[in-house]
């Protein structure tokens, strides 16, 4: 066996586990150090060192019903448990624990898509169910939605919407906690309750009206440790009937400022539905090494200037920045939509437009094959050649977290954030991965999200030297306003701890909660800086 | 490192895997085996665009191999499996829960049925 859970006897251990296998089955309990070590986080930054977060076990229930007596059975034995969806959450902790020790509760089992309906546009799943799961439920049937998704499509609508993940078609549907309606949770003492209209038993409605009546508590079982969340509703995209991309290019640098401000105006006012895509093209493609003249151009001493590139954008031909519109409805609809956006970005001078792709869905398997994927609501997995070895990197790295501060949806947040962000690599030495004008990765309807990629290396000093240097850009985006919204376990004191008004008030009241409700403090310690009492009292 | 030795070892399995593989799979293994690799292998190793399992592999190895692995006449099935449950690079290790023994040895049956037993070493 691995290793212990914190404070427990191997006396105890044994007798949980044992009871384990009574509740779930013996095939169910992973003990042994090999099944134990797929449970390491493939992409941790303290790969192969000591302080390298290890599970001490692992079970995986199938039924509701299961879970609720493994929770049981840890309260008695006072055994940490840490829940996981699908363990796909790369990049932010995979499938390990927050706390070494920790049995891992592994859910893809429970992988039953309950429903989808194509009139109302909802599905009802359970935490082991894919992305590629539902899509392929989705087809098998005909129904008629388009699945917003995330990368990569491995990932769990109920993981990824509970780590406040984000997709990539209509703005409402990107947020995924925003867009859910309804949870069932097994409380840390194994009880079962349903939020909003679920909890009314005779209620048709529990996908349909999220808050029922009284508090509406579904947030609070997100990035926390509060409940393991075993079933969840989502809303989804009616399947539209068309789809359309179209680019403005703008040519000088401070045209970011009315390029957002007008991009504001047309998402807000949901004249554009879609993810917008803001991009520089005088950089030429993203990791991609530039050509000569803009390489040497870039590489001498602070870097090039905004007239420079402004310059050699006109004589490229290229634009400076670029923003494309993604429009979902009617053909008729969002021809007029884009033809509306063009006249308001031609109020910027030398703005040009371009138009395409389209599609009429259900799309062709040719036009999936050449389209962005997620866009069209397809499972993908494209987003892992970040990383992978290819021409433009001989040298593969072994994974990589993400850096991921929300920035204000402003054109001058966006050129402060490439200069804070610029400087602290240089100061820090933090390799953020995200070319030489990083810009938002992705788009919340109403914030930013720029999402920094810092590799994973075998060369364990190269990572110690990197942890350093994030937990010092952490400090330093905070203290110019550009907060964290998701991070690893190996982070996650360090971002909750930039959540300080009021003598950190927030995390004291989320304290509290926790000592409530699971007083034992069984259920995943420390995700996102909620510890226990009495581990709180060790590592004040 | 253990995990950098191991991922360093299976190079070496790549270049002289010499295990034996196995009794002549049964087409009910082969049918699954082919659903395995649909369902978690080909969005990464398949063919088409976008694919950066084979576009690694195609940085990797020119053309002296085949970069999308149904193509391979030479991968034995400790390779596959050990790919699968130790990860590489920044392909992920795969738990019991997702790809259970039974279902890996149909992925390895699947994917070694073109290998030859000479070009296997």
């Amino acid at each position: 066996m691995s290793k212990l859970p914190p404070g427990l006897s191997s006396k105890d251990f044994q007798g949980a586990i044992k009871q384990f296998e009574a509740a779930i089955g013996k095939e169910w309990v992973f003990t042994s150090d090999e099944d134990v070590a797929l449970y390491r986080d493939s992409y941790s930054v303290f790969l192969g060192e000591p302080e390298e977060i290890m599970a001490s076990a692992a079970v995986a229930p199938d039924t509701v019903e299961q879970v609720q007596r493994v929770m049981k059975i840890a309260n008695t034995f006072k055994v940490p448990m840490f829940p996981i969806s699908t363990g796909k959450n790369l990049g932010y902790g995979g499938s390990a624990p927050n706390l070494s020790g920790s049995v891992v509760l592994d859910l893809k089992r429970m992988n039953r898509v309950l429903e989808v309906d194509d009139k109302r546009h909802f599905a009802l799943v359970e935490p082991g169910v894919s992305y590629f799961d539902l899509y392929r439920y989705v087809q098998e049937r005909g129904l008629k939605v388009l699945l917003d998704l995330p990368d990569p499509g491995w990932g769990s609508p109920v993981g990824n919407s509970l780590d406040h993940g984000v997709g990539y078609s209509t703005g409402e549907m990107r947020d995924h906690i925003g867009s859910h309606c309804g949870m069932e949770v097994v409380l840390p003492n194994g009880e079962l309750i349903r939020t909003g209209m679920g909890a009314a038993p005779n209620a048709k409605t529990w996908q349909d009206y999220r808050y029922g009546a009284g508090p509406y508590v579904d947030g609070m079982f997100s990035q926390s440790n509060f409940g393991v969340v075993t079933k969840m509703g989502f809303w989804l995209n009616p399947l539209p009937d068309a789809y359309l991309m179209g680019t403005v290019t703008v040519p000088k640098h401070q045209d970011m400022i009315p390029l957002v401000d007008i991009l504001n105006y047309l998402e807000n006012s949901g004249i554009t539905n879609g993810m917008p895509q803001l991009g520089s093209p005088v950089y030429g493609r993203q990791f991609a090494p530039p050509d000569p003249e803009l390489g040497a151009m870039i590489a001498k001493p602070g870097g090039a200037t905004p007239a420079e590139l402004e310059e050699y954008a006109a004589r490229k031909g290229r634009g400076y920045w670029s923003c494309g519109l993604q429009f979902y409805g009617p053909e008729k609809v969002i021809a007029a939509q884009w033809e509306y956006a063009r006249e308001k970005f031609s109020s910027i001078p030398g703005a040009k437009f371009e138009e395409g792709p389209s599609y009429k869905f259900p799309l062709t398997p040719e036009q999936i094959e050449k389209s962005h994927k997620v866009t069209v609501g397809v499972p993908d997995l494209s987003i892992f050649a970040i990383g992978a070895r290819s021409p433009f990197n001989p040298n593969p790295s072994h994974g990589h977290v993400w850096f991921s501060p929300i920035v204000p949806r402003t054109g001058q947040a966006i050129l402060d954030a490439q200069r804070v962000f610029t400087d602290a690599s240089r100061e820090t030495g933090l390799p953020l991965l995200a070319g030489p004008a990083p810009l938002p990765a992705t788009y919340y309807k109403r914030a930013f999200i720029f999402i920094f990629g810092i590799m994973v290396s075998t060369d364990l000093a190269v990572n110690k030297k990197n942890r350093d240097a994030f937990r010092n850009v952490i400090k330093i985006a905070a203290e110019k306003g550009f907060v964290e919204y998701r991070t690893p376990p190996a982070f996650q004191d360090d971002v909750i701890a930039t959540y300080s008004f009021n003598n950190h008030s927030l995390l004291r009241f989320h304290e509290t909660i926790k000592d409530a409700i699971d007083p034992n403090g069984i259920l995943a310690a420390g995700r996102y800086g909620i510890w226990p009492k009495a581990m709180r009292a060790k590592r004040a | 490192m253990g995990t950098s030795m191991q991922r360093a070892a299976l190079v070496g399995l790549v270049a002289f895997a010499s295990a034996a593989l196995g009794q002549n799979p049964t087409d009910a293994q082969l049918k699954k085996g082919r659903e395995v690799y649909q369902n978690w292998c080909w969005n990464c190793h398949g063919s088409g665009a976008g694919k950066p399992g084979s576009e690694a592999l195609r940085a990797k190895y020119k053309d002296a191999r085949p970069a999308d692995l149904e193509q391979r006449t030479d991968l034995a099935p400790v390779v596959i499996k050990t790919f699968v449950r130790k990860g590489v690079s920044i392909m992920p290790i795969f738990r019991k829960t997702e790809i259970s023994d039974s279902d890996l040895d149909a992925l390895a049956a699947y994917l070694t049925q073109n290998t030859k037993a000479k070009s296997a070493n």
